[in-house]
């Protein structure tokens, strides 16, 4: 059992100027959980696309037991034994568990597919590798933790002896994160490899058995879990030590600058949020906790005033804001990173300048509200102010030109956090700020939001990750079906506490409710 | 006189007919991903290939069999053109409905040196059921009718069927609802696209057969009239709900129906002729309302969490 399972030998791999993968070897051994780390555009992706057939690379050789092989596409490498979960779901919203699974692959009796065998085909899966999963269920219909269960059975009903798990964390709760771990446990045992592509390491630390970190398309770091520590996986991803920054604690809050009271919405007939209460004062940091999808983006959008209320007020330090427009909202004081950085947060075609101009180009230096070339913006002062704010913000790119969707994650959310903070409004909105953020940007992100706070302003912070909110919130509300379940100040907030309410357990939280 | 008796359900049928072709096309496109609006030109190429077929060779089946094959051959400009070469079916569809309506109009001149319609004397249509004769209900209402109409219903329900039992069927909604997902799992999405198109020309094919040869006998320009767009968008309001897509079509059938028999009480032919289309729109609507609420009612947050 000592040989490899697969092996990759001096992968290169070149997007025009951007070397993605520079001469990557990778050993994976038969029966072990191997983690592949690395910050966002280290080549973790690349990489990963290459030994899944997605990508072909420039050079280098791919060794699956013992053989050369060369991928021209997934369908070669799912014969040669392995099989992928991507981190967005690949699967038919429409259809049963059953026939996600089977698709491609159908088992059938006279022409027709034999609805019956994939369902044990399914349930036998399942139960060998402990998959809770219903094969009649209908896929649209499944939380995200029972979705990745679906693409785990997709994989080995097609006999990958190869998982590779593309950041498989990021959309589950902490209760669904323990039992996936469970399950590539036991798959391990069963001699199955697993390639957990992440960049958290508590997960690498808890599940891993070997770890692989990848820094600008080279290998940085090499370890055996057990004999490793995360601030030497921290120093091997980003090649320094990060500071992670310190949440100097509360200081004094002032007014009010959000009230929202009993806000209910409603959309398409069904209720996203259930009579929210909640205020935001100045100096205050308050987190909204939950998994995607309990309300928490429906309560933005509601605040924002780009979904209307069916019930409640919302109030804007001293104006009632519930049925105004969005501009005369942000006028009265609120700004918004949005969770959806390229669909709301940018306009991806856009340059840098334009994007950072937006909402600023009525005001001066870049537009002339009065007198003579009223209505025209000044070009030059956007671009000046952009430069500013590009160094400022530490945006690496190639210049003010470049549009916003060429950059990666992490630069084209420091232009939409730049944008934002700038309209120095008395209440900010920070939905997600940090998601597919590296962390060299996390810790800029979290420095930024903790001096907006100083400077006497409030935020409202919605995250999925726990850590993100115990490191910045004062006090964490928990949403769970669109209700608040329940609240937590900072002395009493924890992991577990916050993690079991997220989840739905409210007499767990029972004890700590205090509104 | 009545308005409501076997014969008004048996005229309901023969209008309806056409645009069931034309609608199970345009669904098995929309089924694999594809939005073909290019119906409206297929069904006239159709129309017109039934007649002339049926002229020279003095056989309504091999006017049947000229329109089915020379509209699945001219709907290979939209197949090949949209899934293969990644053009813009909206613009693909535009361009041969333009060229169908001129090249129709063209032809005729041309081939029967005429103008307006042909009609020539014993020009064969397709052939009724009239063994039926003297069976209650299902005489009065299908023998007087061409044998595609009852086909028509016939292949909605094995194309529902095959689209839900076989692994093609299940492969081709899967190419539809996520091409990604579907490719990486060994399917040519192309190639699924390319042959539904074909497909989809076939049976436009035989909805301009049936409004040649079947409900009249005769070809005039431009006698399509709108009904591949009936058929377009009943197949965008019912969206996957299958089951509604005749009924969607019979709904244009009794419109339409309707507006002869009131022409035949006298009502002004203005109005009689724009009955159908305004009826087929509020049936359409309140159709997508119907279906909508029940979607909805599908999805309910709690559901969607567990």
């Amino acid at each position: 059992m000592s040989t490899a399972a697969v092996e990759l030998r001096a992968i290169s791999k070149r997007f025009d100027a951007v070397v993605a993968n520079d001469g990557i070897d990778l050993v994976l051994a038969r029966g072990t959980v191997h983690a592949v780390m690395g910050e966002n555009g280290a080549g973790k992706s690349t990489l990963m696309s290459i030994l899944f057939g997605l990508v072909r690379p420039d050079s280098g050789e791919i060794v699956v037991d013992g053989e050369t092989r060369s991928f021209q596409s997934p369908l070669d490498a799912i014969a040669a034994g392995l099989g992928m979960v991507h981190q967005h779901f690949r699967l038919f919203d429409s259809m049963t568990v059953a026939e996600n699974v089977v698709f491609g692959a159908e088992p059938t009796r006279g022409g027709r597919i034999d609805r019956a065998a994939a369902a044990e085909r399914v349930r036998s899966l399942a139960d060998r590798y402990g998959l809770d999963t219903d094969p009649q269920a209908r896929v649209g219909d499944l939380s995200a933790g029972a979705r990745q269960r679906v693409e785990i059975l997709k994989a080995l009903h097609r006999d990958a002896r190869i998982l590779i798990l593309d950041e498989p964390t990021a959309v589950l709760t902490p209760s669904e994160v323990t039992s996936l771990f469970t399950v590539i446990r036991r798959a391990a045992e069963d001699g199955t490899t697993v390639v957990l592509v992440t960049h958290k390491i508590q997960e690498v630390l808890d599940v891993s058995t070997e770890v692989t970190v990848l820094r600008d398309g080279r290998v940085s770091g090499r370890f055996v879990t057990a004999d490793t520590t995360s601030a030497e996986l921290v120093r091997a991803m980003t090649g320094r030590e990060v500071e992670i920054v310190a949440n100097p604690g509360t200081g004094t809050l002032g007014d009010a600058v959000l009230e929202v009271e009993g806000v209910s919405v409603t959309d398409a007939r069904v209720e996203r949020v259930s009579n929210v209460s909640l205020s935001v004062r100045r100096g205050e940091i308050v987190g909204i906790a939950g998994v995607s999808g309990n309300g928490q983006h429906d309560l933005v959008a509601a605040i924002l005033g780009t979904a209307p209320v069916s019930a409640g007020r919302i109030r804007l330090g001293d104006h009632d804001v519930t049925g105004a427009t969005v501009a005369a909202r942000r006028a009265a004081g609120l700004a918004v990173i949005p969770e959806d950085r390229r669909g709301e947060g940018s306009a991806v075609t856009m340059s840098i300048t334009e994007n950072l101009s937006l909402g600023h180009h009525r005001q001066p230096p870049i537009g002339r509200p009065k007198g003579f070339g009223r209505g025209w913006m000044s070009l030059v002062a956007a671009r000046t102010r952009a430069s500013e704010q590009i160094s400022s913000y530490d945006i690496r790119t190639s210049g003010e030109k470049q549009p916003v969707g060429s950059l990666s994650g992490g630069n084209a959310q420091k232009v939409v956090i730049a944008r934002e903070l700038s309209f120095d409004a008395p209440l900010l909105i920070a939905e997600q700020p940090t998601q597919g953020v590296d962390v060299g940007a996390i810790e800029a992100i979290h420095g930024r939001l903790l001096d907006y706070r100083a400077s006497g302003r409030g935020i409202l912070l919605v995250s999925h990750e726990i850590s993100e909110l115990l490191a910045l919130a004062d006090r964490v509300l928990v949403m769970f079906a669109g209700e608040i379940v329940a609240e937590f100040d900072r002395s009493q907030a924890s992991a577990e506490r916050i993690g079991a309410a997220m989840a739905g357990a409210a007499a767990a939280a029972g004890e700590e409710w205090t509104a | 006189m009545s308005i409501f008796e076997w014969s008004f359900v048996a005229a309901v049928l023969t209008s309806a007919t056409p645009i069931l072709f034309a609608a199970l096309a345009g669904a098995l496109c929309a089924q694999a991903g594809v939005f073909n609006i290019a119906l409206e030109g297929q069904m006239l190429w159709g129309a017109f290939a039934a007649v002339a077929g049926s002229y020279y060779t003095g056989n309504a089946w091999a006017g049947v069999l000229v329109a089915v094959l020379s509209t699945a051959i001219y709907s290979v400009i939209l197949a090949v053109g949209a899934a293969r070469w990644k053009a813009d079916p909206i613009i693909i569809a535009i361009g041969t409905n333009l060229l169908s309506l001129g090249l129709t109009g063209f032809l005729l001149r041309v081939l029967f040196d005429t103008s307006g319609s042909f009609a020539p004397q014993g020009l064969n249509g397709i052939g009724t059921m009239p063994f039926l004769k003297g069976i209650p209900v299902i005489g009065d209402v299908f023998a007087g009718q061409s044998v595609l109409v009852p086909l028509a219903f016939v292949l909605i329900v094995a194309a529902g069927l095959w689209l839900r039992l076989t692994p093609g069927g299940l492969r081709l909604r899967g190419v539809g609802e996520h091409p990604d997902a579907a490719a990486t799992l060994g399917i040519g999405v192309a190639r699924y696209q390319t042959w539904v198109t074909i497909l989809g020309g076939g049976l436009c094919g035989l909805a301009g057969a049936q409004l040649s040869l079947g409900n009249v006998t005769l070809f005039t320009e431009n006698m399509t009239a709108g009904r591949g767009w009936i058929a377009v968008a009943a197949v965008i309001l019912v969206a996957n709900k299958a089951f509604w897509l005749p009924v969607a079509c019979l709904g244009f059938g009794a419109a339409e129906a309707l507006g002869f028999r009131l022409q035949g009480i006298g009502a002004p032919q203005q109005l009689t002729d724009a009955a159908p289309y305004a009826i087929t729109l509020v049936v359409l609507v309140i159709m997508r309302v119907v279906v909508t609420r029940r979607r909805t009612h599908a999805l309910t947050p709690k559901e969607t969490l567990v």
